[in-house]
């Protein structure tokens, strides 16, 4: 698939009203690497990863998505992209495996329970497959919503403080996830303020402050350092 | 796929509403009550109001129908899925056609209950006379309301005053829908059962129903994105 | 402001005062006698009304399938005048009813569907109010519907008033009121445009200073 095998974000802003979220930020993502965003609260991450979505549109600037259009065949895009966000996108009611045989049906993915059940055979959660998602604890439902965020096996992968509520196995077998990923040839781009984990998992790190990018670092080593340097700038 | 998405949606909205039925009970609940108030001040002396039936059936399901729009659309902010939903390669009119169908579904539930129980309280039991008339103008009516209904429920999910401002948009725009619910239900209520009348009603509202659904799917995705 | 923005406001101004001596011109309608003399402020106000009303759908159709702002301010502005003239000829009508019929109120089919499509303006208004960030968008949905809705609310009102027939209807327009009506019309015409333009003008100004505030954040 060479159509798709980078995201160019050029010179992209976005604003509300007189609040300016994201401001003349520019960087390329390769498939088979791991960039990630990295920055405090309020930097303009979550922004970004949704105009990397294409649920927000930049007010200035460019995103564009290998050779494919978004605005010719904005469906097909979406159908490539897996989101996974803060606010989980899980429905608390369905079991696990119903919610993610939802999302596999929606994602044209045919014969979505078995899909459903070997995604969560992954996570290590078959066993709790017929459970509602109610009764789950955060970090298992994190591990759901990753397998809902990649069961369309998409081209690009965004994550939103994916370490959130995580405990020391769960977010190790998240790193070994991403590198599985990597290696697969997916374009990953992962928003954090997570550095102990992050650190050793990025090929190209962005630091944004306020909306801007304060820096970009390829293959970052000592990530916490060079984030108390960039930052104090 | 368009028909498909929309099933999964309005299957996954029946199965979590089976699951909890928060949405089914306080709905129904709320409506009987809008009922018992209605029959406490109008009824006097053990006799109903003469054709007041209709009228209040018709704003029972209003005011129920707008709880219940809020109630599920709330549901879908909790954890974002509306958002879940938008971001899949399905047509975005697919998600407010599967939701449509669920409220649908829900409300009519609702009168389910409510019908019998306005034509036991206020001695309108002739509108039970002419089910298929009933049925029909049940089913045009509650597809009217939930057409506008649902496009601005769902427009106003990121609203903060989306409670308010939901019955404040949605009334003004459902007035004719109610106008000819509440008399083509009236109609039934006559001694004489004019069917032309009957017929009339029950077009302007088939009218209605194809015009804004048909204007709802058309807008869903301008007015959904950012 | 634009240069025949001044000249215009003293125009209108002028006008609008000479519309007395106008109104006292023109002869007495037979039937109602000096209290028809209202009748020369209620229909202006009511094509106004009116013309807002389209305004503000087509800017909004516009707006939902361009995103242009320019759009977006023009189908507030006009939303603005809609609910306006809009409360002046609910307001002269009851005025008039009254005086002429002894009623304040006809469920007329006009009227009656006048009510409505002004308390949908006035549903507009406090969505763009009270609907925080983005409410643009949902209130262009808003004005769409409202505007396809007028000829339900019309049939609907119509058959449902033959359930209950009014006292009278408003009645047909002798000749000889040309004159002095058109004079009027044109007065309030003016006062739209002007009205209009400063609006407009104000939401322009507004987004040239978040422009600023944006561009100083460079």
């Amino acid at each position: 698939m060479t159509d798709f095998d980078h995201v160019a974000v050029d010179d992209v802003s976005r604003h509300f009203g007189r609040r300016r979220a994201v401001s003349r930020v520019s960087f390329t993502a390769r498939a088979g690497a791991i960039l990630g965003l990295l920055g405090p609260n309020r930097a303009g991450k979550s922004t970004l990863l949704g105009m990397l979505a294409t649920l927000l549109r930049p007010t200035s600037g460019s995103i564009r998505f290998g050779s494919l259009d978004p605005r010719a065949d904005g469906a097909g895009l979406r159908g490539r992209i897996g989101i996974l966000g803060h606010d989980l996108f899980l429905y608390p009611e369905l079991t696990a495996l119903e919610n993610l045989a939802f999302f596999a049906g929606l994602y044209r993915r045919a014969d979505a329970a078995a899909v459903a059940l070997r995604a969560l055979e992954q996570a290590g959660l078959a066993d709790r497959a017929r459970d509602q998602v109610t009764s789950f604890s955060r970090g298992m439902r994190q591990r759901v919503a990753l397998e809902r965020a990649l069961i369309h096996e998409p081209r690009l992968a965004l994550l939103d403080e994916p370490f959130t509520g995580l405990d020391d196995a769960s977010a190790a077998a998240l790193v070994r996830r991403l590198g599985t990923l990597r290696e697969g040839g997916t374009i990953v781009i992962l928003a954090t303020h997570d550095l102990d984990l992050a650190e050793g998992l990025l090929d190209e790190a962005v630091f944004l402050r306020d909306g801007r990018v304060v820096t970009a670092v390829s293959r970052p080593e000592r990530l916490r350092a060079t984030y108390r340097d960039v930052m104090r700038a | 796929m368009f028909i498909r998405a929309v099933w999964l949606i309005l299957r996954k909205d029946l199965t979590v509403e089976v699951r909890s039925g928060e949405i089914a009970y306080t709905t129904l609940f709320f409506a009987v009550s809008c009922i018992l108030i209605f029959a406490f001040a109008l009824v006097r002396d053990g006799r109903a109001p003469e054709d007041g039936a209709a009228g209040l059936l018709w704003i029972a399901i209003a005011f129920a129908g707008t709880l219940a729009l809020g109630r599920a659309f709330e549901r879908e902010r909790q954890a974002e899925t509306l958002r879940a939903l938008l971001m899949a390669p399905a047509a975005r009119p697919a998600v407010y056609l599967g939701k449509l169908l669920g409220i649908v579904a829900l409300l009519v539930g609702v009168e389910a209950v409510l019908v019998p129980l306005v034509a036991l309280l206020f001695e309108a039991r002739a509108m039970l006379a002419h089910p298929v008339w009933l049925a029909g103008i049940l089913a045009a009516g509650t597809i009217g309301f939930a057409s506008v209904g649902t496009l601005f429920a769902a427009m106003l999910i990121r609203a903060r005053t989306r409670d308010v401002l939901l019955p404040v948009l949605l009334y003004p725009v459902i007035v004719p829908v109610m106008i000819a619910a509440v008399r083509g239900t009236a109609v039934l209520l006559q001694p004489e059962f004019d069917a032309q009348v009957a017929a009339f009603w029950l077009a302007l509202l088939a009218t209605f129903d194809v015009v804004f659904v048909t204007l709802a799917l058309w807008t869903f995705e301008p007015v959904m994105t950012d | 402001m634009p240069k025949w923005f001044q000249p215009a406001a003293i125009v209108c101004a002028a006008m609008f005062a000479a519309t007395p001596f106008v109104i006292a011109s023109a002869p007495f309608e037979s039937t109602m006698g000096l209290v028809f003399k209202i009748f020369f402020y209620h229909m202006p106000s009511a094509w106004m009304f009116l013309l807002g009303g389209i305004v503000c759908g087509v800017a909004s159709v516009r707006y939902l399938f361009s995103s242009d702002a320019r759009h977006d301010r023009t189908a507030w502005a006009a939303a603005e005048l809609t609910v306006l003239f809009g409360l002046l000829t609910l307001v002269t009508g009851p005025l008039w009813a009254r005086k002429a019929w002894g009623t304040w109120w006809v469920w007329d089919v006009r009227v009656t569907a006048s009510l409505v499509s002004w308390m949908i303006a006035v549903a507009y208004l406090l969505l763009r109010r009270y609907g925080g960030p983005g409410s643009e968008k949902l209130a262009a949905g808003l004005a769409l519907f409202g505007m396809a809705n007028v000829p339900f609310i019309y049939i609907s009102v119509n058959y449902w008033r033959t359930i209950h027939p009014a006292t009278s209807v408003v009645p047909t327009l002798p000749v000889s009121m040309g004159g002095p009506l058109w004079f009027c019309v044109a007065s309030f015409l003016l006062l739209f445009v002007l009205l209009f333009k400063m609006r407009v003008r104000l939401e322009e100004q507004r987004a040239r200073l978040d422009a600023v505030y944006l561009s100083l954040d460079e």
